[in-house]
């Protein structure tokens, strides 16, 4: 392992300040940083924990119903708590897939994230939930829409000394329903070979409101099927319409062969997710 | 680069000792505390041989600092024995012949634990989802299933 001074801060002020060094960074669970130190793929002279910050630890939902996620909870809070369980079922679906029990033990949703995998699980998720990212920097706070974040593997908007804060993920809509799908070749623990999220609401004659579907792991950044509305909107929905949903993620995919899946087989793999999430979706509703 | 005092709760007793910064929680303990039970199989989070608790959720020793424990509260492996014997996890896992070589086991073991002390009447769906992050080369995890849900069993008859 490199070798690395730590600290550990409680205030965002603190951690702005620390995080001013061009070779200091944010620790939220360490599950990707601290191994891609270890090997050398990450530099870094100065971590600086930011778990002790009260407000990147808050899992809150308001009045209005609208939750926020501090960036350092850990995945376990995310999908041990009740309601966020039963309202944003996509979300919760990507956060048990990550890792092992241990690994949810640790990893967050903000390091999951700044991570930026082409396969981070809980990307398309959070874009078809319609999420909006807050951040601090040496020039305040802005948010921005989490389908803008990732710009390329590994690659994110956020500018040299800027701490992800938080994850505002606005209440579902009446009638609708989510779900996140991927596949690996084993049940548990290993990376999305492809994945696929759908959002869904439906109107009060049972015909589609609003819909929104994110591919992981078929590009160098989740990729949004823009499609997808254009194919389902006001119509009722069907299993037609989730082939053609199907097709749609198949013609968006941009995806790589690579040492987990070829091209083709990723192609064919975000046409059978888009479907079967759509279905869950839809079944989710009520 | 300096050398930092961490104090934790480690088995129930306050300990005090010193790292670097740079420094995991596993060789902390392996190699500072001499509590080499705890277990080093790859160092990035994939075979759960060096599970721990810390502050009563299952993590892997090895993503963790040293330096992050301050203040907080470990359970290792050898804090799993209470002061009349065994865990009941350790005598099944004997009685079941759960282990070949042992490698895995206290990681195994202080999973284990951590699981049924959330959900002390797991399905044997619920262990093996729970255990997936364990990797044993050995045994082909059946005999390992099985002593879990034995203990849970057991655990369950005492109440
Ligand atoms: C065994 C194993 C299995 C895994 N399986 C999966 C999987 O199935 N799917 C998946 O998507 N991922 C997986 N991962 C990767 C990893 O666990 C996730 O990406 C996790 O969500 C990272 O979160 P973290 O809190 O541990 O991040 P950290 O390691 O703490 O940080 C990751 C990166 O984000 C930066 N960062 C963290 N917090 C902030 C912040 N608040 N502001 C700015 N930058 C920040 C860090 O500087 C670092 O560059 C796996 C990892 C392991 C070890
Ligand atoms: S040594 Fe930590 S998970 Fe393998
Ligand atoms: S008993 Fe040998 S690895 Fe599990």
């Amino acid at each position: 392992m490199q070798t690395f001074s730590y600290r550990s801060v409680s205030t965002v002020e603190e951690a702005l300040a620390a995080l001013a060094s061009p070779t200091a960074r944010a620790l939220g669970g360490g599950t990707d940083l601290i191994p891609m130190v270890r090997e050398g793929r990450r530099q870094a002279d100065l971590v600086v924990d930011v778990k002790g910050i009260p407000e990147l630890g808050r899992l809150e939902i308001d009045a209005q119903g609208n939750l926020t996620i501090g960036a350092a909870v850990a995945l376990h809070r995310v999908y041990g708590h009740p309601e966020v369980a039963r309202r944003w079922p996509g979300l919760v679906d990507a956060a048990s897939l990550i890792g092992g029990t241990a690994v949810q033990g640790r990893a967050t949703l903000g390091g999951n994230l700044c991570t930026a995998s082409p396969a981070g699980d809980s990307i398309p998720a959070l874009i078809v939930h319609g999420a909006t990212l807050i951040v601090a920097g040496p020039a305040g706070r802005r948010s921005i829409p989490v389908a803008a974040f990732c710009i390329g593997p590994g690659r994110t908007v956020l500018g040299p000394g800027e701490l992800l804060i938080a994850i505002q993920v606005p209440a579902p809509r009446p009638r609708s329903g989510a779900a996140y799908l991927r596949f690996i070749p084993r049940n548990e623990m290993d990376i999305a070979v492809a994945s696929s999220g759908v959002a869904l609401q439906l109107d009060a004659e049972g015909h589609i409101a609003a819909i929104d579907v994110a591919l992981g792991a078929v590009g160098p950044t989740p990729i949004v099927v823009a499609d997808a509305a254009a194919l389902a909107l006001g119509q009722a929905p069907s299993a037609e319409m989730a082939a053609k949903l199907g097709a749609a993620a198949t013609a968006a995919a941009r995806p790589i062969d690579d040492v987990r899946g070829t091209a083709a087989h990723r192609k064919r793999l975000v046409d059978v997710l888009t479907r079967r999430a759509f279905m869950a979706a839809l079944h989710r509703i009520g | 680069m300096s050398t930092l005092a961490v104090t934790t709760t480690l088995n129930g007793e306050t300990v005090t000792f010193l790292c670097e910064p740079h420094e995991t929680l596993l060789t902390a303990l392996r190699d500072r505390l001499m509590l080499t039970g705890t277990k080093e199989g790859c160092s990035n989070g994939n075979c759960g041989a060096c599970n721990v608790i810390l502050d009563g959720t299952l993590v892997n020793s090895c993503l963790v600092l040293a330096a992050e424990v301050d203040g907080h509260q470990i359970t290792t492996i050898e804090g799993i024995a209470g002061p009349n014997g065994l865990h009941p996890l350790q005598t099944s896992f004997l009685e079941n012949a759960a282990l070949q070589c042992g490698i895995c086991t206290p990681g195994f073991i202080v999973a284990s634990k951590a699981l049924l002390d959330k959900n002390p009447q797991p399905t044997e769906r619920e262990v093996r989802h729970w255990l997936a992050g364990n990797l044993c080369r050995c045994t082909g995890y059946d005999k390992i299933v099985r002593a879990v849900l034995e203990a849970a069993s057991a655990g369950a008859t005492k109440e």
